[in-house]
């Protein structure tokens, strides 16, 4: 066990990586299964080792192929990309117990296996992107997670499914592409791939064009994958139509990895003095942030699926992250990365519950599941649970978001956005009271029968993440420490 | 003025190609048409690594004793990952495509929307 | 295509050849330009060339699809298994050093047997992609 310390960087990729493909030669659902969840176990595993060491020994870096950086590909773990990872990996465990049962029902047996090849592959995709401290291999693990996670999108049952996966496809491409395009001009300008090496090479030549060019490539490239108001309208469709597995483990991680390579680029390869006090982003960011916490809310209340209204809810809460991150101070970062962990609790809760009550009903329609909350009371709770965390109320895990969010916001001196942060919250209040109301108050829709409790498989992995809204609501230690660690570092830019 | 165009001909020729890709992925309602620009799109960025890559009286990257300059081989290394995420691209949009004209008849943007509109 | 004779003739002769100069791609791959990503594509192009001509069911019956996409999976776990190769070696992910006597040596093994990974994989998976999109319309 030891032996195998030193190199839990490389692992934490390879061994989901090496997953994808046992899963295909397993052929078989169950089995396909065991292989993913022991892949997406042994990676959260790996992710909570690593964030222990980084917490208490400082970053580790790890040379791919025993090629020293610059040259080669390094893999660098700190407590911002480990926090990040450990987010991951553990959603992804979470959900993949839900979806033993979950996938059983809604994708057809002879596809199962390749339900979990890709799954895993995703899985990879996203941890990679948050380990790998080389530019050009972002774009690689981007290309892995997006391609994967199309697949899986056009699994849903629905024919829309396939129409939201090409729309993302095409959008996702383009974002890649633009990402692609931007490291592309910093090679020219620096001939080096090396995130670290960047950043020294960076401050000599950053009033140069491409350099400018660049950085507004990458910056627009990520906030599409991020699904940065106006840049969203992929997301929707393709949260409302997958399966609900696929929902829940994409919109808790896909666009939050996004986020944090968007400040990886922001803070430690450009460096916030360029990024923010040469090229104004905060402002460029503020605006789109300000306007998608409402656009988002107020879409929100008028969708009729509510996967649809938690996939515009999720533009919203973009919104509130792409706001933290402009503030570009250290608050403002601490509290950006505790609601990209917070957020992605939530929302993973939300949607496995909406996964049962699709189990047991076949849709996820408001005047569908009038009622439910009655008949499915522990589903229920899993959601009230969720849902006053989306809201900020005390003792649950958005408080702290809120909390924070304020802070720094009063810090920035900027009072105005307190106003328009608890107005925003009002709104979703407005969707949130719609859902349970819906659930709980609304008569049932003539024709239905008794609806049972979701199986326990399901309802188990439910109730967990709603509890996870609820413990880190209390205990806060975790996410702060590494929050707070990795904001300085962050901040302190330069050298890893 | 002039000269400063030409000389940079192969960055126009890499501009020209990534306005006609985004064009037409933006302006065409048919999907299929939508993935050519896509291709095109990308191309452009290929090609954009590729004059980079160019290192003035440098031979092909092969080691040999007759030579002693080299283009530098790393953004060909770089592209042929980026080519192989495209061609997967590709087969994943077309599969798409496919399966799209199997369930909704069609594979026009337009008509799409209008069918997804009324379910 | 089967009463073209020219086409089935011309093919039967090119087929052989695709396949050696994808193998020559391969493996020449440490030395001058090629790799796994080329070869595989290549040597996939035969077995399309063959399904163009002679029809798909006879391609099937050459690469059974269920075959070739075990194959796909195998090429990721030749590549990966190298990885691990150098980590059981004693050294880092993917180091070939540690694979053969010399540094060198395991250099040279080391790349080949990622390249053959690669290939299998590159060559698997445009074989089946091309077997779905030609099997769809029936």
């Amino acid at each position: 066990m030891n032996a195998l310390l030193p190199h839990l960087p490389a692992l934490q990729v390879v061994v989901p990586l090496v997953a994808a493909p046992l899963c295909l030669l397993a052929g078989r659902g169950g089995l396909a299964w065991i292989i993913a969840f022991l892949a997406a176990a042994a990676a959260t595993v790996t992710a909570a080792i690593l964030a222990y060491q980084t917490l208490h020994n400082g970053p580790i870096s790890y040379e791919m192929g025993g090629w020293a950086p610059p040259w080669g590909i390094e893999y660098v773990v700190d407590t911002a990309n480990a926090f990040i990872l450990l987010l991951v990996a553990g959603i992804a465990t979470v959900v993949l117990l839900f979806c033993y049962t979950s996938v059983g029902k809604e994708i057809r047996a002879g596809r199962q296996h390749l339900f979990y090849c890709m799954y895993t592959l995703c899985l990879t995709g996203l941890l990679g992107i948050a380990i790998t401290g080389d530019a050009f291999n972002v774009f690689v693990f981007l290309e892995i997670s997006s391609l994967s996670s199309y697949a899986l999108i056009a699994m849903g049952g629905q024919r829309k499914a396939l129409t939201a996966a090409f729309q993302y496809l095409v959008v996702g491409t383009i974002g890649a592409t633009f990402f692609l395009i931007g490291v592309g001009l910093l090679y020219m300008m620096t001939g080096t791939l090396n995130m670290a090496d960047l950043a020294t090479r960076i401050p000599a030549i950053q009033d140069s064009r491409p350099v400018l060019a660049a950085f507004a490539f990458i910056t627009v490239g990520l906030a599409l994958k991020a699904a940065l108001f106006p840049l969203h309208l992929w997301l929707p469709n393709a949260y409302a139509f997958a399966p609900s597995g696929v929902s829940a483990f994409i919109a808790a991680t896909a666009t939050k990895v996004s986020l944090y390579v968007l400040l990886r680029f922001t803070f430690t390869v450009f460096g916030a003095d360029i990024a923010f006090r040469n090229l104004s982003l905060n402002l460029v960011l503020l605006l789109p942030a300000v306007i998608a916490m409402f656009a988002g809310s107020f879409s929100a209340i008028f969708q009729r699926d509510i996967k649809r209204m938690l996939a515009y809810s999720s533009v919203a809460q973009i919104g509130y992250i792409t706001l933290a991150i402009a503030l570009a101070s250290h608050a403002g970062i601490q509290a950006a990365m505790i609601h990209i962990f917070n957020h992605g609790l939530m929302k993973a809760a939300l949607f496995c519950a909406m996964g049962c009550i699709f189990y047991r009903i076949g849709s996820t329609r408001i005047d569908q599941i009038a009622g439910l909350g009655r008949e499915m009371p522990w589903t229920f709770a899993a959601i009230a649970a969720a849902g006053l965390s989306l809201l900020g109320v005390p003792l649950t895990a958005g408080f702290i978001s809120k909390w924070y969010l304020v802070q720094a916001a009063l810090q920035s001196d900027m009072w105005w956005l307190v106003v328009l942060i608890a107005v925003s919250s009002m709104l979703a209040l407005v969707y949130v009271w719609r859902l349970v109301e819906a659930l709980y108050f609304k008569e049932p829709p003539p024709g239905r029968g008794t609806v049972a409790e979701a199986p326990l498989s399901m309802l188990l992995p439910t109730l967990l993440l709603a509890g996870a809204n609820i413990y880190f609501g209390l205990d806060t230690r975790l996410p702060i420490e590494m929050t707070d660690s990795a904001a300085t570092l962050l901040l302190r830019g330069q050298v890893w | 003025m002039l000269q400063v165009v030409l000389e940079h001909y192969n960055y126009w020729i890499a501009i020209l190609l990534m306005m006609v890709g985004f064009y037409t992925v933006v302006a065409r309602g048919n999907l299929v048409k939508k993935l050519v620009g896509l291709n095109i799109f990308q191309t452009s960025v290929f090609l954009l690594y590729i004059s980079m890559a160019k290192v003035t009286g440098g031979t092909a990257p092969i080691l040999d004793d007759r030579f002693q300059v080299y283009s530098n081989p790393l953004p060909h290394v770089l592209i042929l990952t980026a080519i192989v995420v495209g061609v997967a691209t590709t087969a994943l949009g077309l599969a798409l495509v496919v399966r799209i004209r199997e369930s909704y008849g069609t594979i026009e943007e337009d008509e799409l929307d209008l069918m997804d509109g009324e379910t | 295509m089967r009463h073209h004779r020219v086409l089935r003739i011309i093919s039967k002769l090119l087929i052989p050849f695709i396949m050696l100069f994808a193998l020559y791609v391969q493996f020449h791959g440490d030395f001058g330009p090629g790799g796994g990503f080329q070869a595989g594509v290549i040597f996939a192009s035969a077995f399309i060339l063959y399904g163009l001509i002679f029809g798909l069911e006879n391609a099937r019956k050459v690469a059974p699809p269920s075959v070739v996409t075990r194959l796909i999976a195998a090429g990721v776990l030749i590549y990966a298994g190298t990885g691990y190769a150098g980590l059981i070696g004693g050294a880092n992910f993917l180091d070939y050093n540690v694979l053969g006597a010399t540094p060198v040596a395991g250099q040279h093994l080391g790349i080949l047997v990622i390249e053959f990974g690669v290939g299998t994989t590159v060559a698997a998976a445009m074989i089946t992609i091309f077997f779905l999109f030609a099997g769809r319309e029936r």
